[in-house]
């Protein structure tokens, strides 16, 4: 949806109203699909598997309703340049429904577990915690940033699609630990199926597609959308003509991931996994991590001995510091 | 007499194997499409553990090597030391277009191909990423070759 917006923008296209609903609407049953997955992912990190078989299990009714839109279950390929190639027939509309009326009292349990469970409070609460002003200085984005106090959401202060018609309620808390990480996103879940239903029960009528022009003309755009996970950026260049000369992508993860090493000051090794859960890291969009670091400013070779002697000493030494 | 034992120990070793397939889930550079449906086979709905089949931690515990994604130049090694610290008799299955071939990432700088182009691989389960139902499909004309089952090559299976 990214590139599609960012390539009309740069045409000068927009796409319909009714395509722009259907963008917005898939982009929130993939949102209320990834944060029930990451819901498991994190239960599974925290040691909890019984809330990641029940979350997936879940999952698979919105993954359905999906599937009946768009006849696959993960990569809808919903967005063409111009619009959109599928449309929401009254069918489809009414298992859509059909899936938020079973997932909703579903995530009115999931958000009972993940504020009262007792043995899963001691895995989140209190650890890794990100104040809002180390969350201003890390430059956290989507649900983490939102758990530390800071409201930022693309779709609330850029609206693209049709979030400027479907206002998304920002939901923050100011805890910034892990457990409000877990409520954020499971309390963003509502919203996402208030706004499912809305636009459901408001589709405008008109076509899908408009006439995307053959050739774009050169320029630049920067185009950004509220992923799952948080903001995501393209840059698109253009030269003219039918291929783009340069599209550059900001994932959320990307943002995010170095908080943990912020995060995960003073709390437990084995809480490293769920603290990287916490930021709902995307690994392969971690390959476009580019590391710049300047030649030869304190570089330093160790070998592996070297590397393990270094370790051994840092831990004395750390000792003796918190004993003095 | 030697014989006899050796043959019964056999039986036993491939019925142990038909029943509990352990896998070793290895992404060499997937988009994790494919690793989120290899994982939702195992959540309650295709719930393939009733099977047997179960994810394993190391190579050493795994039967088979489920490798999803083009083979990237970083992970190449990685991928043949996991395949190598398995023990015989051993399995790949490549996961999606992908592992098959490269799929969308074929010919990037930083590919060097399908799985195949590596690893003897038993199985295709082809797919952008594969249904969970054609994994399913997978693992069973895996077993059918773990039997040693003649396998039809690039005709559907008749249900
Ligand atoms: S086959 Fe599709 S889903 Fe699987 S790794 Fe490749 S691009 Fe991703």
């Amino acid at each position: 949806m990214t590139y599609a917006l960012a390539v009309e923008a740069l045409a000068g296209v927009e796409a319909p109203p009714r395509a722009q609903a259907i963008r917005t609407l898939v982009a929130e049953m993939e949102r209320v699909h990834s944060h029930l997955l990451w819901l498991g992912v994190t239960a599974h990190e925290a040691g909890f598997d019984t809330l990641f078989m029940y979350s997936w299990r879940d999952r698979e009714a919105i993954l359905d309703a999906l599937e009946a839109l768009c006849g696959n279950r993960v990569n809808y390929s919903v967005n063409v340049l111009g619009g959109v190639k599928f449309d929401v027939t009254d069918e489809i509309a009414a298992s859509i429904h059909q899936a938020i009326d079973i997932l909703h009292p579903r995530t009115v349990h999931y958000l009972n577990v993940v504020t009262h469970d007792a043995a899963f409070l001691q895995r989140t609460r209190g650890v890794g915690i990100s104040t809002p002003q180390q969350a201003e200085l890390l430059g956290l984005i989507g649900p983490p940033a939102r758990a530390a106090g800071l409201r930022r959401d693309v779709r609330a202060d850029a609206p693209y699609a049709a979030y400027a018609a479907y206002v998304p309620q920002v939901i923050t808390t100011t805890a910034g630990d892990l457990a409000a990480r877990c409520e954020v996103r499971v309390r963003e879940l509502f919203e996402s199926y208030r706004l499912i239903r809305e636009v459901l029960n408001t589709l405008p009528q008109g076509e899908l597609t408009t006439r995307m022009k053959r050739n774009v003309p050169p320029g630049e755009v920067i185009q950004r959308v509220e992923a799952p996970r948080g903001e995501a950026l393209y840059f698109v260049r253009s030269k003219g003509g039918e291929t783009p000369d340069r599209v550059k992508i900001r994932t959320p993860t990307l943002c995010n991931i170095a908080s943990v090493a912020v995060m995960a000051v003073g709390a437990q090794l084995a809480d490293v996994p769920l603290l990287l859960a916490g930021v709902d890291p995307c690994f392969s969009c971690n390959d476009r991590t580019v590391r710049v670091r300047q030649a030869g400013a304190g570089d330093q070779l160790l070998r592996w001995g070297q590397l393990r002697q270094y370790g051994i000493d840092f831990y004395a030494q750390k000792r003796t510091a918190t004993h003095a | 007499m030697q014989n006899l034992i050796l043959n019964a120990l056999e039986k036993a070793k491939t019925w142990a194997r038909l029943n509990s397939p352990w896998v070793l889930h290895y992404n060499s550079g997937s988009c994790n499409g494919c690793d989120i449906e290899l994982l939702a086979t195992i959540t309650p709905r295709y719930d393939v553990e009733r099977f047997g089949v179960k994810l394993a931690g190391s190579p050493r515990h795994a039967d088979v090597l489920i490798a999803t994604g083009p083979v990237t130049r970083q992970s190449r090694d990685r991928l043949l030391r996991i395949y190598q610290q398995m023990p015989e008799p051993r399995y790949v299955m490549a996961l999606g277009a992908c592992a098959l071939g490269g799929g969308v990432f074929h010919n990037c700088y930083n590919t060097l191909g399908g799985i195949d182009a590596f690893l003897p691989v038993d199985v295709y389960v082809p797919g952008c990423p594969p249904r969970p139902e054609a994994i399913i499909n997978g693992v069973v004309l895996l077993l059918q070759k773990l039997k040693g089952e003649a396998v039809p090559h690039g005709e559907p299976q008749p249900a």
